[in-house]
C-alpha cells in the first residue's frame, strides 16, 4: 500500500518536474544567441579629444560636436590678473562624424588667430570575442593657419609661412570601464620657425590616459614628451590633468595645464609655462552634441 | 496499480513528444519603449527580440539583448547603455512567464484573442512581478503577439539624475510586437 503511494508520488513529481524543466528551458530550445560574436568596444573616453589630444574615440556619423574651450592666463599671477581669469583665450571647433570611421573638424583660435583643421581615421577598432584585436588603431592629421598680419612688412613674407601641419597615430586600449590608456607618437611641422636653429619637424611621445571616478565623471591626464626640440628655445613640454562631468548633451571639461594654445602645433611647440614653476593655467571646455542627420 | 504506473509512464512520453508541435517563436521579435518628459521624448526599437511560447502551457519567454536598443540619437544610445542600464554590467533583459488564460485561446482557430500575461521581468538585473493584457492574434499557422504596459523605472534601480529629470519620464511604456512561427523538432 505504502509503495504504490510511493511509487504514484514518484511518477507524478517526475511528471511534474518534466513539465516546469521545459517550461525553464523555452528560451534555449530555441537556441538563443549564444553564439561568440566579434563585440566592438566604445566609449573609451567621454569625448573625441582627452583634454589637449584626440582621443582613441571618434563622434559617431550624423552627429555634430561643437566644441567651445577656454584657456585662461596663469594663476600665479596673482590677484591683480585674477590669477589668470582676466586673460582668456578661446577656441570655437566644430566636429563631424561622417562615417563610422571618420570625423573631421575645423576651429578657430584666439590665440594668434589661428585657424585648424583636421580629420581622423579609425584603422583599427577595438573588439573583443572571436578574429578580435585588443587594441584601436587611428591616424589623425590636421593643419593649422594663422590668420594675423606679418608685423615685418619690409621683408619678402610668404603665405606658407603661415602654416604648420601634424600628423599622429593613436594606439589606445580600453582596459576596464574605469580605465582606458592610449600612446600618441606625433610629428609636427611648421614652415617658418622663430631661429635658424629651429627645427623644422619635431618629433613628440605622447600619452593620455582617462580614470572614470563614478558614472559620469572622469579624471584625464595628457602628456607629451618632445623628442627632439631646440633646447635653447625655452619651451617646455605640455601636460594637462582635469575632469570630465557628463550631463545630459553637454561635457564639461575643466582642467589645468601649462600649454599654449589649443592646436597641435601651438601646444606641442610653443608652451613656454612651467609646472615646476607654477606657471598653471585653468582651462575650461564645454562640448555638446547635435545629431544632425538621425539614424532612422 | 500498474496499469495506472504506466498510464501515467505513457502520458509523461506522450507529453515529451507532443510539446515540440506547439512551441511559436521568433528571433526578430520587437520590443519598443517610450519616454514622455517636459522637455523631451525618448524612443527607442529593439528588432532582435527572442520570443517563445508555449501553446500547451502558455508558458511564454522573452530574452533582450539591451545593446540592440536603437534610439536616434547617437548620445541617447550612448547614455543609456554607459550609465542608465549598464548594459557592460547587465547586457540581456528577459521576461519569463504566463499567459493565465491560455485555455480561452484556441491556437488553430484564426482569430484575435485577448490574453492577460503574469511573469518575473528582470531589467538592470533585479526582477519585479509584472501583469498585463494583450493580444495573440491567430493567422494561418502563424502567432502575433501584442502587449502594451508601463514599468518604473525605480523599481529596476534604474536611476534619473536630478539634473535631468525634466528629459526623462519616471514611467516608460513598453510596446511588444512579436510574430512568431513554429518551432520545428
Amino acid at each position: 500500500m505504502l509503495f504504490r503511494k510511493l511509487a504514484l508520488l514518484a511518477v507524478t513529481l517526475t511528471w511534474l518536474s518534466l513539465v516546469k524543466a521545459q517550461e525553464e528551458d523555452l528560451l534555449s530550445l530555441v537556441g538563443s544567441d549564444e553564439k561568440p560574436e566579434k563585440q566592438y568596444v566604445d566609449y573609451a573616453f567621454k569625448s573625441s579629444r582627452v583634454i589637449m589630444s584626440h582621443s582613441m574615440e571618434l563622434i559617431r556619423p550624423g552627429v555634430m560636436d561643437l566644441r567651445i574651450l577656454h584657456r585662461f592666463g596663469n594663476i600665479n599671477k596673482g590677484i591683480y590678473e585674477m590669477f589668470g581669469l582676466d586673460n582668456a583665450s578661446m577656441r570655437l571647433g566644430f566636429d563631424f562624424g561622417l562615417s563610422k570611421n571618420l570625423m573631421i573638424g575645423i576651429g578657430r583660435s584666439t590665440n594668434k588667430k589661428e585657424l585648424d583643421g583636421f580629420f581622423k581615421y579609425r584603422l583599427i577598432h577595438q573588439s573583443h570575442g572571436p578574429g578580435s584585436i585588443p587594441f584601436s588603431l587611428l591616424f589623425v592629421g590636421g593643419s593649422s593657419m594663422t590668420l594675423l598680419k606679418f608685423t615685418d612688412t619690409t621683408r619678402k613674407n610668404y603665405f606658407s609661412s603661415r602654416l604648420g601641419y601634424y600628423g599622429q597615430m593613436i594606439l589606445g586600449r580600453k582596459f576596464s570601464e574605469s580605465f582606458s590608456l592610449q600612446f600618441m607618437p606625433t610629428v609636427v611641422h611648421r614652415n617658418l620657425v622663430p631661429r635658424p636653429e629651429d627645427p623644422n619637424d619635431v618629433f613628440a611621445a605622447g600619452i593620455a590616459t582617462r580614470v572614470k571616478l563614478s558614472k559620469r565623471i572622469s579624471l584625464n591626464v595628457d602628456y607629451y614628451y618632445r623628442l627632439n626640440p631646440n633646447p635653447a628655445d625655452g619651451t617646455k613640454n605640455p601636460l594637462s590633468v582635469g575632469f570630465d562631468i557628463e550631463t545630459g548633451g553637454h561635457v564639461f571639461q575643466l582642467h589645468f595645464t601649462n600649454a599654449s594654445g589649443m592646436n597641435e602645433k601651438v601646444f606641442l611647440l610653443e608652451t613656454t609655462n612651467d609646472w615646476a614653476k607654477g606657471d598653471i593655467q585653468f582651462g575650461f571646455n564645454i562640448s555638446r552634441s547635435f545629431q544632425l542627420k538621425k539614424k532612422k | 496499480m500498474k496499469k495506472l504506473f504506466i498510464a501515467v509512464a505513457a502520458a509523461t512520453i506522450g507529453l515529451v513528444s507532443v510539446q515540440a508541435q506547439d512551441k511559436f517563436f521568433t528571433k526578430s521579435g520587437k520590443i519598443s519603449f517610450y519616454s514622455k518628459a517636459a522637455l523631451e521624448n525618448i524612443e527607442a526599437h529593439n528588432k532582435a527580440v527572442t520570443c517563445v511560447l508555449d501553446t500547451r502551457t502558455g508558458a511564454l519567454q522573452f530574452a533582450v539583448l539591451m545593446k540592440g536598443f536603437e534610439f536616434e540619437k547617437a548620445l541617447m544610445q550612448e547614455h543609456f547603455n554607459e550609465n542608465y542600464v549598464e548594459s557592460h554590467k547587465f547586457p540581456k533583459a528577459d521576461f519569463k512567464g504566463q499567459v493565465i488564460n491560455n485555455t480561452e485561446v484556441n491556437y488553430s482557430k484564426d482569430g484575435v484573442y485577448p490574453v492577460k500575461v503574469k511573469g518575473k521581468l528582470t531589467i538592470h538585473g533585479e526582477t519585479k512581478d509584472v501583469e498585463t493584457a494583450g493580444k495573440i492574434m491567430v493567422k494561418q499557422g502563424k502567432l502575433v503577439a501584442d502587449a502594451n504596459f508601463n514599468v518604473d523605472l525605480a523599481d529596476y534601480k534604474i536611476e534619473i539624475p536630478k539634473i535631468v529629470k525634466d528629459n526623462i519620464s519616471k514611467t516608460v511604456n513598453i510596446a511588444i510586437d512579436c510574430s512568431l512561427e513554429p518551432l520545428k523538432g
